[in-house]
């Protein structure tokens, strides 16, 4: 089997479009549970409402690209404030469960059947990332060569000889636009929670009460952060819905939400470039799985008696779930966590 | 190979999201259209054409739907295509939902594609059914207690083969199969209250106990042999024992440990995933059935139509429920249990164990979920990920009744299934779940106690 | 060492005319009579009708409670005789049933808890509150009042508030110079010995330069050695002119610091007076004896 195919697809994959998405999810999961404690079980709402506010303005209502942007912004402020407000003057626990079934509403609402003929159902729609890629400044048909870089009729492949990476042109500029997505929100990020803003939230996740004690108006703070990140998963979900050039209601379950913990967690929560290394490693580790085993499968050095391809995800995801409550036990601090500051987690 | 390599990881990028809910998306095939026909119960529907053709027109495959109601068409090449369920051939009294028999797909890869199911009103062709049709615009939606979510934990099919028989009957059928719902969450949701209420930890996995029942009959059944009653008792003594199992390896040592609260909930999400993946693999994305009261005869009393299974598993599960009260109020055990709940502490210091108590809870809890898998299966068959769906309801369920209270967890449970039952009065069916969640945000926001728990003493 | 110690003065109490306001305040006590709701010359804090009940269980019912501005003011009580909720009460903490009360001139009762510390009144905690993954320096930081950079956009400018931080610092500097915890500034807060953290709590409480300190049983959990330490400190804030209330058990403590001393027993104020009026008090020793007698019961 071709071990070299394998590996360049996974490391393709480790800084390609689809890790964007777990990148930017898990930012602004950071600032909600990294550095607020806020326990955010619907990350993947916000992702659906900013992918369907965009789809269902462009697609469904034929607005400009721009305004169906600013709709997903907006139907993310107003998803935040609609947990919020409920929730987070309560105990922690409480917005974890009010979350996961606000997510669970927005999806089943996505796909629901009773205006399937706007949000398509359970099909989910398409046809809205047309303005998107029509800005697409990577041409469909340079060829040039470049040392070990070279464009081939659009696709550019990077080759340095043991393993390559290859992009489309579409590829290319859904990353160049989510790896500037990034390198803004960890600027601003960066400012934040070394600002006076950003204690206060450390603050919060340490003891909220004592924050209050203090003159801080500890609801309105988590608030700001909730929306915060929200916005920025709902960006996520623009960056998801645009590299796909499709929203399916089914692709924001609760699932999505915990696989954005699996990455805050692998790359250290409350650490700035957490999720970038947490994403990169777990879409890397994902794909290394899944293709290694089906490469193995299809050349035949594992019977498919043993496992057979439709088995090989759930098998990966087995593995991740794994990975996951071992690194918890193990590593909670992640990759790039501080054993000494996690050691005085009495909560 | 190099290609098909590409494409496979094309399709696995897709399939992982899709993961979680649509298993039976197999990626092999690298173009193909395929579904599966389920009418409203989520029976499988077999005999179905559907017929696939290109742009121009052209017929490329017509298929019949399998027994197991799948049916696929392999295509070569990416592009459009129509696919047409041909309607006459559906079974009588079923149209497809929407009124859309023909679909067009663009395919870049293998391609689910639904043709929702529904009833629509025939006089007269049900066994159930012999008086004729009194509203019809009604009973248009009759039979629509169950979801047109196929993915739904469901339960209560018989009464999908009432049709029009009025509202107060319907409204009879849906309380009844609403209370029936509303004991299989309270089986789930007793457990997962006790647990939160001794440990403090809200556990996530508690919906993968309910599938693990489930699995259990299901293998003692078809792969044993043995009958379903023998294997419900096998799978509910497993469930206790995993249950036993995951507080002896896991939950005990970190509480050892001193692990916090938020990590081991996010610890228990792992061990959902790991454990519904595992079924997963081990067990595929399809629904499968128990071998005995698939299609059970019904008791008709007129007023109400029900299948002698959902009365003897909501008597059983009602009379567990009653004496796991009894038992907390009234035994030794079940009073240390409460005097852990109310004050870990306090309890250790008057000599009660508080390992071996929490032990005791997780081993009844993972015993009672296992239960409420089995029955909800026992109507519904099993589906790797029925307890994830469910376990939202048991959440709504124990936050309405107050955190931390079994009595609270039971009376919620009752609320909420007779509330999901009855609320497709009014709503569409696939929303039935979304009204059960808004009204436990609504709850959330006026009375976070719960309604039976009593406001929290601060300091 | 207090007089220099106070790095920003108030407006309204000026270092200089403090020493001679606060004892003509303490000295203004001894004119009070020793019984339940006696008014005082010069209140900074006034309560009437506070009524706290949970279900059927009334924990705090308070006709009446005034506490002289510049004293140190005990409240003593046997266990579950709601010091603690009536504390949680006047901090915004817990919603009274009924009551209202008057801090410095403003109506508190429908303040919430942070608009109760903004208008000058902190308190502490029974169990220390201290932020464990936040280090000393910070935990200070945070304390201070009216940051430009706690506001999300101005956060995003590090000008806009690295000045008013570095004066922030300062204030910091020298109060944990004071509080001796100078050399853990860098140190997690967790990493802090219980005392430690109780100083740390009553330090970072200075930040805000509060007119009056609440202290929820300061010399809980402290070991001896520190206690008298603490017991200076809780002095110098008097000093500095600050009106200090605190919970507490130990009788002797009270005697030491106390300049007046009010006893709540379930959920009443039972009597007011100075510590040795209140020593002698027959009704005090019942409260206390008859609390202890039911607990031995139980």
């Amino acid at each position: 089997m071709d071990w070299q195919f394998v590996f360049s697809q996974a490391l393709t994959q480790a800084i390609g479009p689809t890790m964007l998405v777990y990148a930017l999810g898990a930012i602004g999961l950071n600032l909600q549970f990294g550095y607020t404690g806020l326990l955010n079980f619907g990350q993947a709402a916000f992702a659906a409402v900013g992918a369907y506010g965009l789809a269902l303005s462009v697609a469904a209502f034929g607005l400009p690209f721009w305004l169906g942007i600013i709709i997903g912004l907006g139907a993310a402020v107003i998803l935040a404030l609609l947990m919020g407000i409920p929730t987070l003057r309560l105990r922690a626990d409480y917005l974890a469960i009010v979350t996961i079934a606000a997510a669970e509403i927005v999806r089943r609402l996505f796909r629901a059947t009773v205006w399937a003929e706007h949000t398509g159902g359970s099909d989910g729609m398409r046809e809205f990332s047309d303005p998107f890629f029509e800005l697409n400044p990577f041409p469909p048909d340079a060829t040039w060569t470049l040392g070990f870089i070279s464009m081939d009729s659009g696709r550019l492949i990077v080759d340095f000889g043991l393993f390559d990476l290859q992009y489309s042109n579409r590829d290319l500029w859904v990353m160049a636009v989510g790896w500037a997505l990034i390198a803004i929100f960890l600027g601003i990020l960066g400012l934040l929670v070394h600002s006076p803003w950003g204690r206060v939230l450390k603050g919060i996740r340490e003891d909220e009460e004592a924050v209050r004690s203090l003159g801080k108006n500890v609801f309105a703070y988590k608030m700001q952060a909730l929306v915060i990140g929200g916005l920025i998963g709902a960006v996520a979900g623009f960056v998801f819905a645009l590299a796909r050039a499709n929203v399916q209601p089914d692709a924001f379950s609760t699932d999505f939400t915990f696989y954005f913990y699996i990455v805050l967690i692998l790359g250290g929560a409350a650490r700035l470039f957490g999720p970038v290394l947490g994403a990169a490693l777990f879409w890397f580790l994902y794909n290394i799985f899944a293709q290694g085993l089906s490469e193995a499968i299809n050349s035949g050095l594992i019977s498919t008696d043993i496992i057979n391809q439709t088995q090989v995800g759930p098998l990966v995801f087995f593995l991740l779930g794994l990975g996951m409550v071992l690194l918890l036990i193990f590593r909670p601090q992640g990759i790039l966590g501080n054993r000494r500051e996690l050691m005085l987690d009495v909560r | 190979m190099r290609r098909a390599v590409l494409l496979l990881s094309a399709a696995f990028a897709g399939l992982l999201l899709g993961l979680g809910v649509n298993s039976s998306a197999t990626a092999q095939d690298a173009f193909g259209v395929h579904g599966t026909l389920e009418n409203q119960q989520d029976e499988p529907v077999a005999g179905v054409s559907i017929t696939v053709a290109d742009a121009a027109g052209t017929e490329i495959a017509t298929v019949q739907s399998a027994e197991d109601g799948t049916w696929a068409v392999p295509l070569d090449a990416g592009g459009d295509y129509l696919v047409t369920l041909d309607e006459s051939t559906l079974p009588d009294g079923l149209v497809v939902r929407n009124g859309k028999p023909e679909l067009e797909v663009t395919i870049s890869s293998d391609r689910t594609v639904l043709f929702p199911l529904d009833t629509q009103v025939v006089g007269g062709t049900d066994p159930g059914g012999d008086e004729p049709s009194t509203s019809g615009e009604e009973s248009g939606e009759t039979g629509g207690e169950s979801t047109a979510d196929p993915e739904a934990a469901e339960n209560g099919e018989n009464l999908g083969e009432i049709e029009d028989e009025g509202g107060a009957t319907r409204a009879a059928s849906l309380l009844v199969s609403g209370l029936h719902f509303g004991l299989m969450i309270a089986l789930a949701a007793v457990g997962l209250s006790m647990v939160f209420g001794t440990t403090g930890l809200t556990n996530f996995a508690h919906g993968d106990l309910v599938t693990f029942g489930g699995v259990m009959a299901l293998l003692f059944n078809l792969t044993f042999g043995l009958p379903v009653w023998v294997a419900a008792i096998a799978a509910v003594l497993l469930g206790a024992a995993f249950g036993w199992v995951q507080d002896w390896g896991l939950w005990s040592r970190l509480f050892k440990r001193g692990t916090g609260l938020v990590s081991m909930m996010i610890i228990s999400i792992g061990v959902a995933l790991l454990i519904r993946f595992a079924t997963l693999f081990f067990f595929g994305g399809e629904r499968k059935r128990y071998d005995e009261y698939v299609g059970q005869q019904p008791w008709d009393f007129g007023w109400l139509v029900i299948a002698p299974k959902e009365v003897v598993t909501g008597l059983i599960a009602l009379g567990v429920c009653i004496a796991v009260g009894l038992a907390l109020v009234y035994t030794r055990l079940g009073k240390a249990t409460r005097a852990v709940a109310d004050n870990p502490s306090l309890a250790a210091s008057t000599g009660i164990n508080v390992t071996q108590v929490v032990r005791l809870v997780w081993t009844i809890g993972g015993g009672l979920a296992a239960m409420s898998g089995v029955f909800l299966s026992i109507s519904d068959g099993v589906k790797f990920d029925m307890g994830q769906h469910l376990l939202l309801m048991v959440f709504a369920a124990v936050v309405l009744g107050g955190l931390g209270t079994a009595f609270g967890a039971f009376v919620g449970a009752m609320l909420i299934g007779v509330f999901v039952q009855m609320s497709t009065l009014v709503i569409a069916p696939e929303l039935k779940y979304v009204g059960a969640l808004a009204v436990l945000i609504i709850i959330m926001l006026t009375r976070p106690q719960g309604i039976l728990g009593r406001r929290e003493r601060i300091g | 060492m207090s007089d220099e110690a106070q790095p920003e003065t108030e407006p309204e109490a000026p270092v200089g005319n403090a020493r001679a306001g606060i004892t003509a305040a303490r000295a203004s006590l001894a004119d009070v009579p020793p019984e339940p709701g006696a008014p005082k010359q010069d209140p900074i804090l006034k309560a009437t009708g506070v009524r706290r009940a949970f279900g059927g269980l009334v924990a705090v019912d308070v006709q009446h409670l005034e506490v002289q501005r510049g004293t140190i003011t005990a409240l003593i009580g046997p266990n579950g005789a709601g010091k603690t909720t009536f504390f949680n009460l006047l901090t915004g903490f817990d919603r009274p049933s009924r009551g209202e009360w008057v801090f410095d001139g403003r109506r508190a009762d429908r303040m919430r808890s942070y608009q109760v510390a903004r208008a000058g009144m902190v308190r502490t905690f029974q169990l220390t509150k201290a932020l464990t993954r936040m280090t000393v320096m910070d935990n200070m930081l945070i304390g201070a009042a009216n940051q430009v950079g706690e506001r999300f956009w101005a956060g995003l400018i590090p000008p806009v508030w690295k000045a008013q931080e570095a004066a922030n610092r300062a204030k910091a500097m020298e109060l944990l110079e004071r509080f001796k915890l100078i050399d853990k500034r860098e140190d997690y807060a967790g990493e802090l010995s219980g005392g430690q953290r109780k100083l740390l709590e009553m330090a970072r409480a200075l930040m805000l330069n509060p007119k009056m300190v609440m202290l929820d049983e300061p010399m809980a959990g402290v070991n001896p050695a520190l206690k008298q330490s603490l017991l200076e400190h809780i002095k110098d804030l008097r000093e500095e002119g600050m009106t200090v209330l605190f919970v507490e058990h130990d009788m002797d403590m009270v005697h030491e610091i106390a300049d007046w001393v009010a006893v709540m027993a379930a959920g009443q104020l039972i009597t007011e007076g100075t510590p040795d009026q209140i020593s002698a008090d027959r009704r005090v020793i019942d409260a206390y004896l008859g609390a202890h007698h039911d607990a031995a019961q139980r």
